[in-house]
């Protein structure tokens, strides 16, 4: 079995981690009845013996007996990583998992990624190497961050950058949060496109999610709730934005809910690869069938259900319905439609009680009404993992290489040009040590060329389908 | 003679595991409706073949199990333990953390390197318990990273460690539409690299079980479990103990080394196929009879018209006419075969007529028909099926299948998409290149026929 190491940097990062941390024991906690310390919980956490104070050994095998997370937590401000040492994950870290500093990164790119990267360097190989030492197999980092403000989107990719270099063999999974168009924060175009560029040459796969995808699940779910239509109550424990169960009992805050679901998001991912089932989709698998060229790596994904309801028999047809809904536009984590674009490959990372013949009626079933590329017609990976998340009986998360991205990607370079072409702010960016103009030409320019290969892949859309001819040989 | 497994990947661990299972509960089963004698004989041989009885009071399978990573593994080692009936050595697997990605390139070229030693110590372990070793039985998916890529390694040190052994490859071919989107580029990879080294590639398709779960055996909610238990019941109706033609009044002792000699005389066609019938639930056993003249003709209208099971089978498709044009006249939908094994297991076996399996207008022109067809009987009847017939052919079964599978990797390949995940691990175009070249030369052959 394999480990895992998050790292969450800035704000947004430690806000969704923390998330992350609380949902996963949660999780654990349901399916580990018996309290020992077994492979699926040391993916994510390491077995301490605290009797001896915090330096204990690790344990690994037995009894639980203190659980500390495999994560970094980095922020240049002290406020959110306080707020997470005083409340009721404090045991889950310790003290030398923590990088941070007073003053934050001002929503500056260049500050959080040549100046505080230069700084902080040391001591963040320091850390993560140690959190790898207590890694048996490790296999996969996954940072979580912002692209539109200064620490998770600069000092984030600096991060990405390091771990390329010191492991070069690990894969790197990284989970950003894009910032909207009506994003308070003038400068996170700016951000934003500085970041693509270090996502593009040192992430193995993206999964870019907008706030106002959450904000529309959030919303679709409370109006669900309250309109009384659904007949019986809904399990509040299997709202893919609550926290009911989990540790957390002081009042949601607005953005818990929208965390919550990126958070559903990392545990779904990871279930394969920690759960048994009959059919295993671990991560590695992930990037290799869903990444078909080096820079194509971004991944449009989409949960379902949202919520289940009270009572326990969900006959076959809702499992359709959960189907359908992966592919519709609601459920995607970004404003994109991928059914009316073109896809590069397809991942169905099923949990619970569905079985291969479910799996395939669906596929035969939705397959007609999605575009995939010419040579990739039949690109489906699927997987089967046996245990359900909580509250539910099943679900699906689907990933998806789409050119729908594009779009999204347009809008952000188009953003950018705004400010660019008028020169605005940019002088906060250059007075930094390091930072030039050619950092910013440089980045709309990899930016560009992204789009340009989309670009291509969807002009092969629709058009004849020519099928190379194959080899001759001589009778 | 006895037979080391060697399990390989996820796939080939869960169906090994239900292979034995099915073997087991065959052996203990009273429904062999022959005499005492004939079924202590019979249970003999199978255990001699796949079992070992050490001190432990229960049999222990003769097998081998590897996997890049560790659940299905422990896994397959406890559902065996739980059965109560048999288990599997303690000793004899071998397993890591990471797995293969899916990546035929990780399983071949870095895998099979870096634990070769660990897996041939293993295997010649069990080798050494055999009193005469019959061959090696490797079980493996074509599809994902493990079981395609290091089985295909392992199948080259077994060729290299036991020159004169025979290898006979169970391969699992994926369904058509994805379990896995690169699984086009590892198939072709496996199968051109088993063609050097294996002696005979036994198949099964996915997609063709899946039909018969669905259509004869009635599964509502078809699992793999479900799909695993058909091919471990179509594999134990060939594999266990059965009188050869020639041979005396003792079961067969050397069944792969027969099966090879019936089934492949010419290195370039290696190829089989297996069909079984009657297959159905084992809750309408009871409510069934059979005729073996009835069963015979289906199983031979299955192998003309390539039919997957006794049910849809396509009448109209008949052999070409004696007299007329041969090979280029051949009706369109017509199987050829090269040779043929039929396996007869249950009531009245010896008076069962095969002569419409000799008839040579079925076959290439390149063998008498004496030789191209052969029957394997017993009396004992399998798995509470009264009568029960498996057909192995080495004939164009898999030709269409395989075509497939080649023109969807080249139209990929064409296109550059994931060649980068494999030339990260030293397997290069060209070296795809010579895959492709092989296996259209495969796929001409069969069609030449």
């Amino acid at each position: 079995m394999t480990q895992s190491v998050v790292v969450q940097v800035g704000q947004c990062g430690n806000q969704v981690g923390c998330r992350f941390w609380d949902l996963a024991l949660r999780e654990h906690a349901a399916v580990n009845k018996k309290g020992i310390y077994d492979e699926a919980l040391s993916s994510f956490f390491r077995n301490v013996d605290t009797r001896s104070g915090d330096n204990g050994p690790d344990i690994y095998k037995g009894k639980i007996c203190s659980l500390k997370a495999r994560a970094l937590l980095i922020d240049m401000e002290e406020g959110v990583v306080n707020e997470i040492l005083q409340g009721p994950l404090r045991d889950v870290f310790d003290s030398k998992q923590l990088i941070t500093d007073v003053s934050g990164s001002g929503n500056n790119w260049a500050v959080g990624h040549k100046i505080y990267g230069c700084q902080y360097r040391e001591n963040i190989v320091e850390k993560l190497r140690k959190t790898a030492e207590h890694c048996d197999c490790l296999q996969c980092f996954f940072i979580i961050h912002s692209m539109g403000g200064g620490t998770g989107s600069g000092l984030g990719t600096f991060v990405l950058n390091l771990l390329e270099e010191e492991f070069p063999e690990v894969y790197r999974f990284v989970t950003s949060v894009y910032p909207s168009g009506e994003d308070d924060v003038i400068t996170s175009p700016y951000n934003s496109v500085l970041a693509m560029k270090e996502l593009n040459e040192h992430a193995d796969c993206v999964l870019p999610i907008e706030n106002e995808s959450l904000f529309e699940i959030v919303n679709k779910i409370h109006q669900m709730i309250n309109s009384g239509k659904l007949g019986s109550t809904v399990k509040q424990n299997s709202l893919v934005t609550s926290s009911a169960g989990s540790a957390k009992t002081l009042q949601e805050k607005p953005f818990d809910a929208m965390n919550n679901i990126v958070a559903n998001l990392l545990l779904n991912l990871t279930s394969s690869a920690r759960f048994e089932g009959s059919l295993n989709m671990d991560l590695n698998e992930i990037s290799m069938n869903l990444v078909p060229f080096p820079r194509l790596h971004y991944l449009v994904s989409s949960l379902t259900p949202l919520y289940t309801l009270a009572d326990v028999n969900v006959p076959s047809r809702r499992l359709d319905q959960m189907f359908s809904d992966a592919f519709s536009r609601d459920h995607q984590l970004i404003q994109a439609d991928p059914k009316h674009s073109l896809y590069l490959a397809c991942a169905l990372l099923v949990r619970g009680n569905v079985q291969v013949s479910d799996l395939r009626r669906n596929i035969e079933r939705l397959k007609p009404s999605l575009h995939f590329v010419s040579w990739n017609q039949e690109g489906w990976k699927t997987g089967l993992c046996s245990v359900p998340p909580v509250g539910h009986s099943h679900s699906l998360l689907a990933l998806a290489n789409n050119t729908c991205v594009k779009p999204t990607f347009i809008e952000l370079k188009d953003r950018f040009m705004k400010l660019y072409k008028k020169k605005a702010h940019l002088h906060h960016y250059l007075q930094i040590d390091g930072m030039e103009q050619s950092c910013f030409s440089e980045a709309v320019s990899s930016l560009s060329d992204l789009i340009e290969e989309y670009n291509e892949l969807d002009a092969t859309k629709g058009g004849p389908r020519i099928d190379p001819s194959r080899l001759k040989i001589a009778v | 003679m006895s037979i080391v497994t060697v399990q390989l990947g996820q796939c080939g661990n869960q169906i090994g595991q239900e292979v034995f299972s099915a073997l087991c509960s065959d052996i203990r089963g009273t429904h062999g409706l022959c005499s005492k004698k004939e079924n202590e004989s019979y249970q003999g041989s199978c255990k001699e073949r796949f079992f070992c009885e050490e001190e432990s009071a229960v049999p222990v399978a003769r097998a081998v199990l590897v996997d890049m990573e560790p659940k299905v593994i422990s896994q397959t080692l406890s559902m065996a333990a739980r059965s109560g009936h048999w288990k599997y050595s303690s000793h004899s697997h071998f397993c890591q953390k990471q797995g293969s990605g899916n990546n035929w390139a990780n399983g071949y070229s870095v895998h099979g390197p870096r634990h070769k030693e660990a897996i041939m110590n293993l295997v010649q372990k069990e080798a050494e318990k055999c009193d005469r070793l019959g061959g090696f039985f490797t079980i493996m998916s074509m599809a994902g990273g493990t079981g395609s890529g290091l089985g295909a390694f392992v199948t080259q040190c077994l060729r290299d460690a036991f020159p004169t052994s025979f290898i006979l490859n169970h391969v699992v071919w994926p369904y058509g539409t994805g379990e896995v989107i690169v699984q086009n580029y590892n198939s072709v990879l496996t199968l051109s690299h088993l063609y050097h080294s294996s002696d005979a590639l036994l198949v099964h398709e996915n997609d063709v079980i899946h039909k018969i779960c669905a259509q004869l055996m009635n599964i509502k909610q078809i699992s793999f479990r479900d799909v695993n238990q058909v091919i471990a019941h179509q594999l134990g109706s060939v594999f266990q103990p059965t009188h050869t033609a020639g041979g005396g009044s003792g079961y067969s002792r050397n069944p792969l080394g027969d099966l090879m000699e019936t089934l492949v005389p010419h290195p370039e066609f290696r190829m089989l196929g297996l069909r079984n019938i009657p297959q159905m639930p084992e809750s309408s056993l009871p409510y069934s009879t059979f005729s073996w003249p009835g069963l015979i003709k289906h199983l031979r209208q299955m192998l003309i018209a390539n039919a997957p099971m006794e049910e849809g089978i396509d009448w109209q498709v008949r052999p070409p006419h004696p007299s007329s044009i041969p090979s280029t006249n051949k009706p369109l939908h017509f199987n050829t075969s090269i040779a043929n094994l039929v396996i007869l297991r249950g009531k009245d076996v010896h008076g069962v007529d095969l002569g419409s399996f000799q008839d040579p207008s079925l076959y290439t022109s390149w063998l008498n028909p004496q030789d191209a067809f052969n029957a394997w009987k017993t009396p004992r009847a399998f798995n509470k099926y009264e009568k029960s017939a498996a057909l192995v052919s080495n004939s164009q079964f898999l030709l269409k299948p395989l075509d497939s599978i080649v023109g969807k990797a080249w139209n990929m390949f064409a296109s550059k998409a994931y060649l980068h995940q494999y030339t990260k691990f030293g397997i290069q175009e060209e070296d795809f290149l010579d895959c492709f070249t092989t296996l259209e030369q495969v796929i001409s052959s069969y069609t030449n026929l």
